[in-house]
């Protein structure tokens, strides 16, 4: 082979150029996200407690927002019954965001960092957040 | 394989009469073979005014226009754009309007003349989406964005809204505003109305007849803001108290030969 030592020269190189990426950000994973539900209207509750519970909210609140969009306008009922029997008023602005008033604190902060951009705020207000 | 002229002649006829057979069908029974394919089932069939039925809800408006002065479509309109956050642009090409005013020549194109009472000339209509029994805005929506209720209000579902524009070509009252630019741009947070969303740019709108108050068990904005000019009630029941000044007032409605069948009432 002619060029022997340039060839793996460059192949060194080249590897060492491609992952670079992988050893800088070695070991400096961004930390889990921590949503915070420090809010008064939360705090004021006996029982903290969301509308079905935490592990369900976690995993499948998109799902239920979609559900919840869904019943409310084009089937024109706008009250949801969890499954603890409670009778809860479908409205994102006015009712998840009521407790939720800390928008920046809990929606953004795992939305950020599972870099994913809803729209719902495209039209929807957070009526605490002092800017559109 | 040869044909001769009788053979082709024979054929031609027949290709000829069963090409012309759906144009027959259509003569001869206008209107059966779309309703068959699903076209019409955009809830005609239901909520129309000839039913009767205390138990069912056909929420229409009327506007006495005997009591209204421009300066009552102006306290209506701005009570209704508050509400529902809608911009006030500067350029009138990408005015947004859920409540507006026109003239009588403007609201009634057709039955207007030039010996027209003074009284009625001058006076400034409060106009708004008649929610009609036949809507054809809801007919030609691609996505279905645009659907009608079992209560008889065309809502929006914006959601679904891709912005082609066919509801606003469909619409024979210019009831439908488009969203050339982002709305947010002329809006004030201080001013929103918090409990209601905006819209997006590239997104139709239009007048909803308050249905996230009807929810709440409220009057639409307009007849909250201005309740001598607004009726708003039930079509369906014979005892509301729509149908009940419907029976003792002179009404009108616009452009009623294009049988969409709105529900906005003009009393004169």
């Amino acid at each position: 082979m002619y060029d022997a030592g340039k060839v793996y020269l460059g192949l060194a190189i080249f590897i060492g150029i491609f992952t670079f990426g992988f050893y800088y950000s070695h070991g400096t994973a961004a930390p889990q996200p921590k949503p915070s539900i420090d809010t008064p209207e939360i705090n004021k509750m006996a029982k903290k407690q969301c509308v079905e519970d935490t592990e369900f909210m976690r995993s499948s609140h998109m799902k239920l927002l979609v559900e919840w969009r869904d019943e409310a306008l084009r089937n024109g009922n706008r009250t949801f019954v969890n499954s603890r029997g409670e009778k809860i008023k479908i409205s994102l602005q006015n009712t998840c965001l009521k407790c939720h008033s800390n928008k920046k604190d809990f929606c953004d902060r795992c939305h950020t960092y599972a870099m994913t951009a809803p729209y719902c705020w495209d039209c929807h207000i957070d009526p605490n957040g002092g800017k559109l | 394989m040869s044909i001769d002229r009788r053979k082709f002649l024979k054929m031609a006829g027949l290709t000829a009469l069963g090409l012309s057979g759906t144009g027959a069908y259509e003569l001869l029974k206008p209107g059966a073979l779309e309703a068959s394919h699903g076209h019409d089932a955009h809830g005609s069939g239901h909520g129309s005014e000839a039913a009767e039925d205390k138990n069912r809800t056909r929420w229409a408006m009327l506007i006495d226009m005997t009591r209204c002065e421009a300066a009552d479509v102006e306290k209506a309109s701005h009570a209704c754009h508050h509400a529902h956050n809608v911009p006030d642009m500067e350029n009138p090409k990408h005015a947004i309007k859920w409540l507006w005013g026109e003239t009588y020549e403007g609201t009634f194109p057709d039955s207007h003349n030039e010996y027209q009472a003074h009284e009625l000339e001058h006076k400034t209509f409060p106009l708004m989406c008649n929610h009609c029994d036949k809507p054809p805005c809801v007919r030609v929506c691609p996505t279905q964005a645009t659907f009608r209720r079992p209560d008889g209000i065309v809502a929006m579902d914006y959601h679904r809204c891709i912005g082609c524009r066919f509801c606003m070509a469909a619409c024979p009252y210019g009831s439908r505003s488009f969203n050339f630019v982002d709305p947010r741009t002329a809006l004030k947070f201080e001013d929103l109305n918090k409990k209601f969303p905006t819209r997006y740019p590239g997104a139709v709108e239009k007048c909803n007849f308050c249905v996230e108050r009807l929810a709440d068990g409220l009057q639409p904005a307009c007849v909250e803001a201005v309740p001598h000019v607004f009726t708003f009630g039930n079509l369906a029941d014979p005892d509301s108290n729509v149908r009940k000044i419907l029976r003792e007032r002179t009404s009108l409605r616009r452009k009623l030969e294009l049988g969409t069948k709105p529900s906005v009432f003009y009393l004169v």
